[in-house]
């Protein structure tokens, strides 16, 4: 199979700013959107209609998700890391308390998440696979599997048959972010570490998915380089993994930098407005993609979007390894701006007419020959 | 009266469980569509949890619970999640579903012929959620499926019976009883299926995202009794020219 490749991320960029209205008007319209269709909905034309954007998103995910959000939280259980990254709070280079969670301690933290109600958690660690490798997930995973309808990771971008081993594990999803799409920039923030091998991460995506894992998801992280032209591209692979992998589920999320240790300061604002219009547009364009947002977003965002076009929130998360047991545990990733609980969350959604959905899978389904 | 292996149903209507915008609209929706038959995504529900949102909501012995397997990838899968729910107390009748296509939740034709195949040895009352052909029913049939599931659009497209042809075939050929699921997104569609002479049809999506879920479920039920009546009934003939409702014979010449 040959690997997914973009075109220049300037190319990207001038599309994304072409469209006049009736371009617009036209992606609005279409029932099967081209390239040309998500240009003109992530472009300051189709900004100017964001209320008709909206509309037409929510139109499409009532059709074909119904009312339900689902529901999902992390759980982090190392922030050591070998890459040093601009943005992020783990950082390499950043001096902060590291900690790897054993398999008993993260699975007390699940078992508290349990107890909260969460059904389908996500293991999330720096990227060390030394610290936390394919065998420590491995050891997770089937501690795990029993105990929660869905398992999901994002870790180091790993081998196609080491997501195999996972996947016979009962790891179910795979999440894998660019961070940014732009080739230029990307050496720029990865200033060492696997994660500089821009090609590697690219494919993660796809490998996760050759390897039979049942969603996989991208994503961008949003103020590092240009919104529209992110999501030119992450429309792209969108439809490029779709067409590589029919079996395969796909979400896309949309993290936003929030403030971190190291201090990075965003290169890009995006606002509310520009976020909303990157979600819009990618439902637009695919009518079946899952759409996450985290609590990266405050209550405020988040409560607004539902049933605009997510249909996946994280709920009560803590971004610290060993958070939920101890609140003073080590360091967070980044600052979480949604201090709900999950019920809290929950609660929220059904005022909305929603339907918060806990378990949307079963451990059932992929049960290992070798468990 | 409709039969289905060793039970029998008053109502003709199956309803789906998704896409609700909460367990108490569905129950409500249940109640005033009338139907008896309910199904269920064995991936939305934990069957040993007795506070199950759902369970709880179909619960209480109104309803006749169909677990169905969808986002099964295959036979194995679907085979395996069916065993699991026998055991966790979800009975021996299912909706079989191997749906690996996780957008278009189209069925795979080779993996559910095989799955019915091993569920039906298993002892398992199979309901098989199938494409609109008439051959895959009947070998279906000839494996022991207790029932035919032919999809009338894709699911939850509301588009109706684009599958007619197909599925007067089906209709017309099976023992079993041929219940038209998918795609159906009005009462009229329903009521439509149920002329051409279908057993019964599975709506789920059009009750589920309607404004008022109760008021259409009851519409859909409705739709689903003037329906069968009608096809008890004898429909006329479908004429290309108009013609006369007291048409003269054109023999008054006769002596």
């Amino acid at each position: 199979m040959n690997n997914f490749s973009l075109p220049d991320f300037k190319q990207l960029r001038d599309m994304s700013r072409r469209a006049d209205e009736a371009a617009v008007q036209q992606a609005l319209r279409t029932n099967r959107p081209t390239l040309n269709d998500l240009a003109a909905l992530l472009s300051p034309a189709a900004g100017r209609r964001i209320t008709a954007l909206a509309a037409r998103s929510a139109e499409i995910t009532r059709q074909r998700f119904g009312c339900a959000i689902q529901i999902y939280a992390p759980i982090y259980v190392s922030n050591y890391c070998i890459n040093r990254c601009a943005y992020c709070g783990f950082s390499a280079g950043n001096r902060i308390k590291r900690r790897v969670l054993d398999i008993d301690e993260a699975a007390r933290e699940a078992e508290l998440l349990k107890g909260r109600g969460v059904n389908h958690i996500l293991l999330v660690s720096g990227e060390s696979p030394e610290r936390a490798g394919v065998d420590y997930f491995v050891a997770l995973a089937q501690r795990l599997r029993d105990h929660f309808a869905a398992i999901s990771i994002e870790i180091q971008p790993l081998d196609e048959d080491e997501y195999a081993q996972l996947f016979a594990a009962g790891i179910t999803s795979v999440a894998v972010y660019q961070e940014t799409y732009d080739r230029e920039l990307y050496p720029t923030l990865h200033l060492s570490g696997k994660k500089r091998d821009y090609d590697y991460r690219l494919a993660t995506p796809q490998r996760a998915a050759a390897a039979g894992m049942r969603e996989v998801g991208i994503g961008a992280l949003l103020g590092l380089s240009d919104w529209r032209a992110e999501g030119m591209a992450l429309g792209m692979h969108l439809a490029w993994l779709r067409h590589q992998f029919w079996r395969t589920a796909l979400t896309v999320s949309f993290p936003r930098l929030q403030p971190a240790a190291g201090g990075f300061t965003a290169l890009q604002q995006v606002g509310e407005r520009q976020l909303s219009q990157l979600l819009f547009a990618l439902r637009i364009f695919d009518h079946d993609v899952g759409l996450l947002i985290s609590t990266r977003e405050e209550a405020r965002y988040r409560d607004g979007m539902l049933g605009l076009g997510p249909t996946r929130y994280s709920a009560g998360s803590c971004t610290a390894p060993g958070g939920y047991s101890d609140e003073q545990e080590a360091t967070e990733q980044f600052e979480v701006d949604d201090h709900r609980s999950v019920d809290e969350v929950c609660a929220v959604i059904r005022q909305r007419g929603l339907e918060p959905v806990r378990k949307d899978w079963d451990a059932g389904f992929q049960m290992a020959a070798s468990a | 009266m409709l039969t289905i292996a060793d039970k029998t149903f008053t109502s003709r209507l199956f309803v789906g469980t998704g896409k609700f915008s909460s367990s108490d609209i569905m129950r409500q929706a249940l109640e005033a569509s009338e139907c008896e038959m309910v199904t269920v995504a064995l991936r939305r529900v934990e069957l040993d949890d007795p506070g199950d949102d759902i369970m709880q909501a179909i619960g209480g012995g109104k309803f006749f619970f169909l677990p169905n397997t969808a986002g099964a990838r295959d036979a194995v899968e679907a085979v395996r999640l069916a065993r699991l729910a026998r055991a966790a107390g979800g009975g021996n009748w299912l909706k079989l579903e191997v749906t690996p296509d996780p957008r278009t939740l189209l069925p795979d034709p080779v993996e559910t012929l095989k799955a019915a195949e091993e569920l039906v040895q298993d002892g398992f009352v199979v309901l098989p959620y199938i494409n609109a052909d008439p051959v895959l029913a009947l070998r279906l049939q000839e494996v022991g499926a207790a029932a035919v599931m032919p999809l009338g659009a894709p699911i939850g497209t509301n588009r109706g019976l684009l599958t007619r042809p197909l599925l007067e075939i089906i209709i017309e050929q099976m023992e079993v009883p041929v219940v038209v699921d998918a795609g159906i997104g009005t009462p009229s569609q329903a009521a439509a299926a149920m002329e051409m002479g279908a057993d019964a049809v599975l709506v789920n999506t059009a009750i589920a995202v309607a404004g008022d879920p109760v008021a259409m479920a009851a519409a859909f039920g409705q739709a689903v009794i003037a329906g069968r009546r009608a096809y008890k009934a004898g429909l006329g003939a479908i004429a290309c020219r108009a013609a006369a409702s007291s048409p003269q014979t054109g023999l008054e010449f006769l002596r």
